[in-house]
Order: structure tokens, then sequence, then C-alpha cells
């Protein structure tokens, strides 16, 4: 096996420039680093500095003006709308700060959705959906909405959605921003089992906490990488 | 397949998210659809009605009419068709098939003490064709009738009755002025028919007595004498009617023509009229057509206002929803999924609307027959001055107006929610994530 190969991901010279009312907003400024298969990365900055630019352009919510982000050898910059639709639906599991469940949906429709937009729906389907949330510990609130459970719980609902593709590579943007301590390590104790699985894991937050779970810490300061230390 | 059935099932959910606000956007189209129906149906009944009325004269008849001049005009000689007119127009038009010259006078009839007052028609026995009668009991008149200007009579059914209510009325006498008749037949009764403008009136068949014409010449004669307070008015008349049947429909309009030069040559006075059935029918049938077309562009309208009250919803709906679609997108939904969605749900709130329109469309026979019923009973005075056919049409339903009804739904829906969707699908996926 190359040294390639067990990369998850490749970033280098990554650059994203914003216009915002006539003014250029340089978000990020090239950023490079790799990802090893299995790596779990949090990236820290105080705001403005471009780690959630970084995390949508890692997430594929869009494309960056110069450089490259290869996701397992396939350069995300030079795919069109429609491919970056399918790679977050069959790639990335993402998990967010605020949780962004669909209130309408069940906690199994909400876990369900990405294989519905990967064109993976099955026979199976809710079967693994279900398994998806004894997991993550709600297999008896399975037809309860969003509404209904509390911050932790939604949290564990959408990681449980995150991993339904069964994804390499997840992101998590402030995952634990959102909730007290007890829910917090409850929800880091999840990561950690699902990197142990080797799963590939960045997260963004402002808590030096949730970063010491981590082995790996990206810091940036305006659009570059301040640094990039291993546990 | 199964893609298709969850993007409705997830529209149907989403719009049942706000019931009132989508019962209320269905209401539009329902409106639009229903009335499109409606106003068809009603549209083709009043059409239609005509169209019998005036079919009911037969389309291959041509009538030519007396009509009595003003009082100055009418000479010592009298006026109107003549036996002559009559002869001629045997003789020198080839496409008639038949003609059948009618005259048509009031009468007393008596049987014993029973009186009735009739219409006593002298015609030919191909009358009973042409006027659409069929015998109940015996016959109608017959040729060897004519011939010998027997003393028979055909009754048609309410004079049978009144004459002779107990028994039958066959080989028995009735009296007109100082002659007796004997009853050969009995005519069914008949709808009467409408005038259809022009020089032909209604007509109703309920009170007839007919005779053989050669008979009513010689025992009445041409002249009849009115009395009225002060005064007696004489008239004096040959025929009433001559009624013509041609070969062929295709022969009609030339035949009228020649029949029209035939009599004028004769006639100095306007004493008489010519209508002609067919031209009437197509006139109503053009008339039908401009008709049906402006009242479906009156729905149209209501179509297009239903429309926009979608779109009007779905664009509220994008901007409400707009965090949705960001976590769609972010979960990996294509534009083009997006756009599906949304056009789902507003083809959906059309299509409710469009079949919910075509039921209110179908109960259109019964609803307005009920609810004129109900204004007859409550309103009979205003009621009655409504002109005859508001009165009378019964709406019938256009079988294409279904279809069409359906297909305009569904043609109003993806119109209406293209844009709303469209503008849903180009949401930047991060911005869309971000909005509260």
């Amino acid at each position: 096996m190359t040294a390639v190969a067990t990369l998850a991901a490749s970033i280098r010279e990554l650059r994203k420039d914003y216009v915002l009312s006539g003014e250029t907003v340089h978000a990020l400024r090239g950023v490079s680093f790799d990802v090893p298969e299995g790596d779990y990365i949090s990236i820290m900055g105080p705001s403005g500095s471009g780690k959630s630019t970084l995390l949508n352009l890692l997430g594929c919510l869009d494309r960056p003006t110069s450089g490259s982000f290869l996701l397992g050898g396939e350069d995300v910059a030079k795919m069109n709308d429609d491919q970056l639709s399918e790679t977050r639906a069959k790639r990335i599991g993402f998990v967010f700060q605020s949780y962004n469940l669909l209130p309408a949906l069940t906690v199994v429709e909400n876990i369900e959705m990405p294989l519905y937009y990967g064109g993976r729906l099955d026979g199976e389907t809710r079967d693994r959906c279900v398994e998806l949330a004894k997991l993550v510990g709600l297999g008896n609130r399975l037809d309860h909405r969003p509404s209904q459970l509390s911050g932790g719980q939604q949290q564990r609902v959408a990681i449980a959605r995150s991993l339904v593709n069964d994804p390499r590579f997840m992101l998590a943007d402030e995952p634990t921003g959102n909730l007290d301590s007890v829910m917090t390590a409850e929800i880091l104790d999840l990561l950690a089992t699902l990197n142990a699985e080797g799963r590939t894991i960045i997260l963004v937050t402002h808590e030096n906490e949730v970063a010491e779970r981590t082995s790996r810490t990206i810091v940036l300061r305006d659009g570059h990488i301040l640094t990039d230390e291993r546990r | 397949m199964a893609r298709w059935w969850r993007t409705l099932k997830l529209s149907i959910k989403s719009l049942l998210l706000h019931p009132l606000r989508s019962a209320l956007t269905v209401l539009g189209i329902f409106i639009g659809v229903a009335g499109v129906i409606w106003l068809l149906s009603i549209g083709e009944g009043i059409g239609r009605a005509a169209e019998e009325q005036i079919a009911g004269l037969g389309a291959r008849n041509i009538i030519v009419r007396t009509i009595k001049p003003s009082a100055d005009e009418v000479q010592d000689a009298g006026y109107g068709l003549t036996r002559d007119d009559y002869i001629r127009l045997l003789a020198t038009v080839p496409t008639i098939d038949k003609a059948i010259p009618i005259r048509e006078v009031s009468r007393e009839f008596r049987n014993g003490t029973r009186k009735f007052e009739g219409r006593c028609v002298g015609c030919t026995p191909d009358y009973a064709e042409v006027a659409r009668l069929e015998p109940k009991m015996g016959r109608f008149l017959s040729d060897g009738d004519l011939i010998n200007q027997s003393n028979y009579c055909v009754l048609a059914a309410e004079t049978a009755d009144r004459l002779f209510p107990f028994g039958d009325p066959i080989g028995q006498k009735i009296m007109v002025d100082e002659h007796f008749f004997v009853v050969i037949g009995v005519m069914k009764s008949r709808a009467p028919s409408a005038g259809i403008g022009g020089s032909v009136a209604a007509e109703d068949f309920s009170r007839d007595v007919y005779i053989p014409i050669t008979t009513m010449e010689t025992r009445m004669g041409d002249m009849e004498v009115v009395m009225k307070p002060g005064q007696f008015q004489r008239d004096l008349k040959e025929l009433s009617q001559i009624t013509i049947q041609v070969k062929d429909r295709d022969l009609v309009l030339p035949t009228v023509d020649v029949v029209r030069d035939t009599i004028a040559r004769n006639h100095t006075l306007a004493d008489y009229g010519v209508t002609v059935p067919l031209e009437l029918l197509q006139q109503a049938q053009t008339t039908r057509l401009m008709f049906m077309l402006f009242l479906g562009l009156i729905a149209a309208v209501s179509l297009v206002v239903g429309g926009i009250g979608i779109m009007n919803i779905m664009l509220a709906t994008v901007t409400e929803r707009t965090r949705e679609i960001g976590i769609r997108r972010a979960l990996g939904a294509k534009r083009r999924d997006i756009t599906q969605q949304f056009l789902a749900e507003a083809v959906v709130l059309s299509v409710v609307g469009g079949l919910l329109g075509i039921v209110g469309g179908l109960l259109c026979r019964p609803i307005s027959i009920l609810i004129r019923g109900r204004l007859l009973d409550w309103f009979p005075e205003q009621m009655s001055t409504l002109p005859e056919i508001v009165r009378t049409v019964e709406p019938m339903m256009v079988s294409w107006s279904i279809p069409l009804a359906f297909a305009i739904s569904v043609i109003v829906g993806v119109t209406f929610g293209v844009y709303p969707a469209i503008r849903a699908a180009q949401l930047d996926p991060i911005e869309a994530l971000r909005h509260e």
C-alpha cells in the first residue's frame, strides 16, 4: 500500500475568497494538510479564522477558489453541483452544532434521509435505521419527533443519521456546542467509539476539553494554519 | 417508481403540516375547475335545448307559413298561401320529397253534451310523420280518406280524453260545426314544439282534431268569421302552412331558394314567411360554440387566479423552509431533488383541487336543478319573469370537460409551481443552513 492510498483526504494550498458587499474577503489563504485514514482531528481558532469555511469545503458544500481537495483520490474542487451532492450523500457523515433534524419527520425518517438522496433505499433500510438508533441509545424512541427529544438525544439522532451511509469520513461542526457537560461527554464517547472503528473524524470546536479528546489539533488564524499538533 | 411514491408521500406530509393553508389553496383550484365544468355543462344544456327545439321541426323540412298582413292590406280576395301555391311547388321543385298542405282553424268539438275547444287541422296523411305523431289507437288519415273527402277524423290524446272520458272513441262520432265526423284513430301525446322565431310559433299538439284537408275545404270553406265585440272579422285564407320535406339534408338550402322564388311570383303581399330549421340549427350550433368558448374563458380566468394562489403559497413555503432545504442539500439532495419536491407539492395541491373540482362539476346537474326548484317554490313571481331557457335548461355534462379540467389543473400546478421550486433549488446550501 502506498502512502497516498492510506490518506482519507489531502488538502493542498486551499484558498477561498468571498465577495461580500463589494469587498473580497480572503477566508482561507492557502491551507495544506493531509488526513490519514482513521485520524481524529479537531480544528480550532477564533471566529473569522476560516474554520467554518474549511469545514464547508471539507464537507463538499462548497468549492475552493483555488487549490485542491482530494477526497479518497478524487478532486472535489473539480466536481459539479450534482457530483458534490452525490459525494455528500454517499461518502460524508455530517453532524451539526444545531443538530439540523427535520421537525416533521420521526427519528427513523430523519436517519434514513441521506440514503434517500444517495438512491440507496431498499427493503432493509428501516432495519438499518433502527439498528443505528439502537446504537446511539434511542431504540425506544424510533417514532418520536425531534421536538420530543432532549438536545443530547437529538444530537445522537444526528450522529445516527450521519452514519447511515456508512461513511469513512465524518465531519462535526461544534457537535457539543449546545450541550451540557454530561451530554457532551456522551457525544464525545460516541465519536471516540466511531473513530476507534476506523472512521476518520474532523470536528470543529471552541473548547479545549473537546479538542483534548482528539488525536490531532489544527489551529487556524486569519485563514492560515497556525499550529498542527499531534497528541 | 418507489422514488416518485416517496416524493408524493413527502409532499403530502409537508402540505398537511399547514392544513388550513393547503385547503384554501386547493379551494382556489377547486373553484376554477368546477367553474369550467359548470359553465361548459350549462352552455351545453342551453345549446342542446335550442338544437332539439329546432331539430324537432325537422332538419330536412322547409316550413312556409301564412302570415296575416296588416289590416288595411288585407283584401277581400283573402291572403296567404293557396292551394295553387302547393300544386305549383309540387310540380316545379323536383327535390321535394313530400309537401303537406295544412289549414288550421279554431273550433268547438262536441260529443253529445261534452264540449271542447281546440284546433281543427286539415292535412294529408304525411302530416303524422312530419309532425312526429304516432297512433295510440286506430290509424291516421289515409290517401283514400283524402280522395273520398271522408268525414273521418283523428283525435289528439287530450281531445280524446275530454270528449270520450269513458270508453273507446274509435267508431264514435263527434260534431264540428254542423258536421259529424267518425273517429278513426287517436294519436299519442307528444311534447309541444317551441316557437323558434321567424314565422313559426309554438305548437301544442294536445288539443287537435285532424281531418282530411279536402274534407275541410268542402265542408268548411276558406272563410272564417271571427266575432269580436262590435264587429265581425272575416278571414279568407286557403292554407295556413305548407310543410316541405326535402329528399336529402344537403338539398335543403338550394331548395329553399327555389321555393322562395316560386311562391314570390304569385304573391304581392308579404303574407307568408319561410322558416328553414336547418339554417337555424347551423346558426344555433355556431352560437353555442361561441357561447361555450366565452364561458370557458371566464372559467379560465378563475383558474389562473387559483394558480397564482398556488404560486404565492409555494413562494412563502420556500422562504419558510429555507433551513430545511439547506439540511436536505447538506445531506446530499441534488438541486433536481429539491425542485422535484416543491413541484410535487404544487402539483399535489392543484391535482387535489382538480379532482375535487371534477366531483363538484359532476354535481352541477343535480345541484342546479335543486336550486332552481327551491327558487321556483320560494319566489314563483320573480322566477316567472325570467326567460324560458333559464327556467327549463338542464345542464349537460360535456364528456371531454373532465379530462380537460384535470389536464388544466395539472398544467396550472406545474406552471405556477415551477418558479418557486427552481428558486428553492437555487438556494446556496451554506446560506440556507445558516438561515434561522
